[in-house]
């Protein structure tokens, strides 16, 4: 790799010098010339020069701070339903962007081709774009400061790399699950795979260079079942089998052709379920559900950018401030509830070496025995809460949460793990439920909605459960629990011990304009919640 | 100043003849006899965001893609790259025929189309196209500004897209088309949280967009909605702004596919089996349209796989008369493929949205909604809640803000009970503020929309 690398940076400098400001030169004739694009290895130390080469012309253009990121996407995606194969699709995506801080404000630019003459052009128009960004300023961004990382790597510790199984085997396994699920009742069945690897090297004006690569891995199945006479159709998706930073061990161990009947039965049983009688009900809420709750009403409130209004025309705002009116004061929940964040889980979604900015992330409380103690942050985001860091004697520095989705977009906050931490008493699902008189289990998500503030939110999952006297009694359908947060939270009585805690997570969480997806986990144990407000969601049409 | 315009540059993308060029070599490094299908895509995106009344973050970009879909007999593959020289191209291609090597044969495999005629694409502006990062900012100050000498604050995302689409097939099918897109939302918000307002608009030109006209609306309803007092929930007679109508009518086309409702699986599923084409299921004023060649909502002039899109009428008159046909289901059912463009045109009334308030007793005015999801897809019942805009009307006109209500409820259940429907017009109605799909609808005053809860968020 190393001696082509070379090569190719002699022979596109010169080609691209003599490409420069000719824009009408056909793609074909500047392809020609950039014959490595396809093949470069972002892992070679040839690259260092040119991201040293982009954050100069970023400082020659005025920028007090720039940073550059070169990144390759490579997804691969599979579909199927019943005998069928629907999709085999392959994709990559390469570049770079370079973000500049003119005038204290940003700037950000970004392209596919990864020569001299266009790393220098991409820094030179972000330092333009900040610069006319500047003119609406009010307040200068100031960033916290951060360790430089000197020739940092990390890699997703995988066992085995999803790219290198053979489509045949994936497809294999993906017939063979629906197979499984059609004998057992199903009408129809989706399953799919998706396989992510992201390859991302990062230079800083502040002397960081790191080159990391991230695996992501989530197989799923959707069991559709049918009633004869075309009345009714339930679904049952896998949603236990959490997407995951894993290789393609997790397909493994998620036991699709094992579990599949499970499934299909279950979807069957959907059919005849109890409609629930509308009321107040004790939720004993499986992982597997739980995680999205945690996601809406705990992880996306506490990000400070919401927090400041910075997300206010999409995402919305929070409840969770202002900061200095909630920071150590605000009662989130019952004194049970510990919610961390964090970018190390194994296994986790967002575990990196270093986050989009070159920090490394660092796990941190945001609610200590129910009570709010700190935000989600980024390097211009720790400042805004520098008084509360010194009045508690902490340093004033990012929790590594900076994100970007791809080459082609600029980082931002996104969260973390955020993750809900065991109880002391080592007890599980079926000890919650057995304590409880009346009340619904829940597992798996299903619809979620939730306002622009993370008061008011509604949730349904994949299957209900009745509980009367300590025991499952049937099957309900049309669930779903409406809840305001703080109460809601407050509600927590009961928690599963460390044996019973289980990671669950997104593949594509929306945030910001343009929206960009990140991945994100939650770990959590199976909890319980009093009198929660049930409603009954089962129209007819 | 001048440093900046020198810097700036029409929108860059590729030209039918570069396309044709990619796709032409691409091609020529197929090596199997059934042949393949090139897709090339190339678009040069913008975006300024703003928040607190200044200039957030920004972003320029430009990329090109090809995806090649690849066949071995009935098996097929795909893949898709951003390096266009010849070393990506000729990856793409033979990762793309490993692929349709190892799948299983296609059952329902349907082959490449021969070459077709197509109408010349109407959803491109040079106004669009032209505009660069300092025009993006002077557009943001026209909001920011006024917003901040009256003390108020304000949010939101501008975004244009210029590019150009190609598909290319090894029967010599080819097709070629440019298009535009842009979006400006601003919410705007009291200085004390208590009062929340939005307004946007999306459009193919830029120079239907009125950046301070949007910046004004919003901070009219920012104002306007300070202070909100708690209501019941339950039943209401509802106001619908376009937007709101926008947010929820196009779950319905989103519902439209012709097999899930053959099925069982769909709304449009009819008991005992079948569909539901040529059932009457919303009220007789209501005719839903796609036409990707109707200038107030126009489209790409052909699909991915390179059919010619065609207006579709999904209702008429409240009555089913066609679903969503894939070539695949098409066939088997015997019937034309359907190939919309997918945008949507609702048809309205002469009723404005002042009488609609003046004639209503007791009531609400909805200007958008938020977070829609689906919870139950055998009635396309949608939840979600109201936001940056909900009012009480009482005995006729708006008497103070109200706080923002959860609902459960359907767009179908609402389409059948109407009251009145205005002129339609574009709105911005994709959640995350992106100039998403063109869509034209009126305001609609509908009675017994089901709100199930209320929400202290502004």
């Amino acid at each position: 790799m190393g001696s082509s690398r070379r090569e190719f940076v002699k022979t596109t400098s010169t080609a691209a010098a003599m490409l420069a400001g000719l824009a009408a030169v056909p793609s074909s004739a500047r392809a020609a010339l950039l014959q490595q694009g396809a093949t470069l290895d972002l892992s070679d130390p040839d690259l260092k020069p040119l991201a040293q080469l982009g954050l100069d012309a970023a400082r020659s253009a005025g920028a007090s701070y720039a940073d550059i990121r070169f990144n390759r996407n490579r997804t691969q995606a599979l579909f199927t339903r019943e005998q069928r194969v629907q999709g085999l699709v392959d994709n990559e995506t390469l570049g770079f962007g370079i973000r500049a801080l003119v005038n204290g404000a940003w700037g950000f630019a970004a392209s596919r081709d990864i020569t001299r003459d266009e790393i220098a052009r991409v820094a030179r128009q972000a330092a333009a774009q900040a610069r006319a960004n500047s003119l609406t300023l009010v307040r200068p961004v100031v960033l916290a400061p951060a360790t430089a990382v000197k020739d940092g790597v990390w890699r997703t510790p995988i066992e085995i790399d999803p790219f290198s199984v053979s489509v045949e085997d994936k497809v294999g396994l993906l017939l063979a699950a629906n197979a499984a699920a059609l004998k057992q009742g199903a009408r129809f069945v989706n399953s799919n795979m998706f396989f992510l690897r992201e390859e991302k090297t990062f230079a800083s004006t502040d002397g960081s260079y790191i080159v990391q690569t991230i695996y992501r891995a989530q197989p799923s199945v959707t069991v559709t079942a049918v009633a004869p006479d075309q009345s009714d159709f339930q679904t049952r998706q896998s949603n236990e089998i959490a997407p995951m930073g894993r290789g393609y061990e997790h397909v493994r161990d998620a036991k699709l052709v094992e579990n599949a009947p499970r499934w299909a039965s279950e979807a069957v049983q959907k059919l005849s379920a109890k409609p629930v009688d509308v009321g107040r009900y004790d939720l004993v809420l499986h992982p597997s559900h739980l995680w999205l709750t945690i996601h809406e009403s705990v992880a996306h409130p506490t990000e400070l950018d919401r927090a400041l209004g910075y997300e206010a025309n999409y995402a919305g705002t929070s409840f969770v401030a202002p900061p200095a009116a909630v920071l150590g004061k605000l009662k989130y929940g019952s004194a049970l509830m510990n919610i961390r964040g964090d970018r190390t889980q194994p296994g986790s979604l967002s575990a990196v070496g270093w986050d989009d900015e070159g920090v490394k992330p660092e796990s941190f409380d945001i609610i200590k025995n129910g009570l709010f103690v700190d935000y989600q942050t980024t390097r211009e985001q720790a400042p805004f809460l520098a008084d509360y860091y010194r009045a508690a004697g902490r340093p004033v520095r990012s929790h590594g949460c900076s994100y970007s989705q791809s080459w082609a977009d600029v980082q931002f906050q996104r969260m973390p793990n955020v993750s809900l931490l065991p109880g002391d008493k080592e007890q599980g699902w079926d000890d919650l439920i057995a304590a409880t008189d009346r009340g619904i289990a829940i597992v798996g998500d299903g619809s979620f909605s939730i306002d622009q503030q993370r008061y008011n939110a509604q949730f349904g999952g994949q299957l209900f459960y009745e509980i009367r006297g300590g025991k499952i009694v049937g099957m309900l359908k049309d669930v779903a629990y409406q809840m305001r947060t703080p109460e809601f939270w407050g509600s927590l009585d009961m928690l599963g011990g460390r044996k019973s805690y289980l990671l669950g997570g997104a593949f594509n969480d929306a945030k910001g304009q343009p929206m960009q997806a990140n991945a994100v986990s939650h770990g959590c144990v199976p909890s319980r919640f009093r009198n929660v407000n049930v409603i009954n969601t089962g129209r007819k049409a | 100043m001048s440093e900046i315009r020198s810097l700036a540059q029409t929108a860059r993308y590729l030209s039918r003849d570069e396309a044709e060029a990619i796709a032409k070599r691409t091609l020529g490094f197929v090596t199997s006899a059934d042949g393949a299908r090139v897709n090339v895509n190339s678009a040069s995106r913008g975006n300024t965001r703003f928040a607190v009344n200044q200039v957030s973050t920004g972003g320029d970009n430009y990329d090109s893609t090809v995806t090649v879909t690849a066949y071995a007999g009935r098996r097929t593959g795909s893949s898709t790259t951003n390096q266009l020289d010849d070393a990506g191209l000729r990856q793409a291609v033979e990762t793309a025929e490993r692929l349709a090597k190892l799948a299983p044969e296609d059952p329902e495999f349907m082959p490449e189309l021969a070459p077709q005629q197509y109408g010349e694409g109407r959803a491109w502006s040079e106004a669009t196209a032209a505009l660069d990062p300092q025009g993006r900012a002077e557009a943001v100050r026209a909001i920011t500004a006024p917003a901040s000498q009256s003390g108020l604050v304000s949010t939101g995302y501008l975004d244009t897209r210029a590019g150009a689409n190609a598909v290319a097939n090894a029967t010599g099918l080819f097709a070629y088309a440019r298009t535009t897109a842009a979006a400006l939302t601003t919410t705007v918000r009291t200085p004390d949280g208590s009062g929340s307002g939005w307004a946007g608009a999306s459009h193919y030109d830029w120079s239907r967009i009125d950046a301070a006209a949007l910046g004004a609306r919003a901070a009219e309803k920012a104002r306007a909605s300070r202070a909100p007092v708690a209501i019941e929930p339950g039943r209401y007679t509802v106001v619908f702004e376009p937007t709101a109508v926008g947010n929820l009518v196009q779950f319905i086309a989103n519902a439209l596919n012709a097999r899930s409702a053959d099925e069982g699986r769909s709304f449009f599923s009819k008991q005992g089996g079948g569909n539901k084409i040529g059932t009457k299921v919303v009220d007789e004023r209501v005719t839903l349209v796609s036409d990707p060649f109707d200038p107030d909502v126009a489209g790409s002039p052909f699909t991915n796989e390179g059919q010619p899109t065609r207006r579709s009428v999904w209702i008429e008159n409240g009555v089913v008369k066609t679903l969503n046909y894939d070539r695949y289901w098409a066939q088997k059912k015997g019937v034309s493929p359907t190939a919309s463009g997918g945008s949507l045109k609702m048809s309205g009334g002469t009723t404005s949205i002042e009488e609609m308030i003046a004639s209503t007793a007791r009531g609400l005015l909805v200007t958008r909604f938020w977070y829609l999801r689906p919870v139950d897809q055998r009635t396309i019942l949608y939840t979600g809640l109201t936001r940056d805009g909900t009012f009480l009307i009482e005995s006729g006109k708006i008497t103070r803000a109200v706080k923002n209500l959860r609902f459960n409820d359907s767009p179908v259940f609402m389409l059948n009970n109407l009251e009145a429907l205005g002129t339609p017009v574009r709105v911005s109605a994709s959640e995350d503020g992106g100039p998403g799909q063109a869509i034209m609808v009126p305001p609609l005053k509908v009675r017994d929309f089901n709100f199930t809860s209320l929400s202290d968020a502004v």
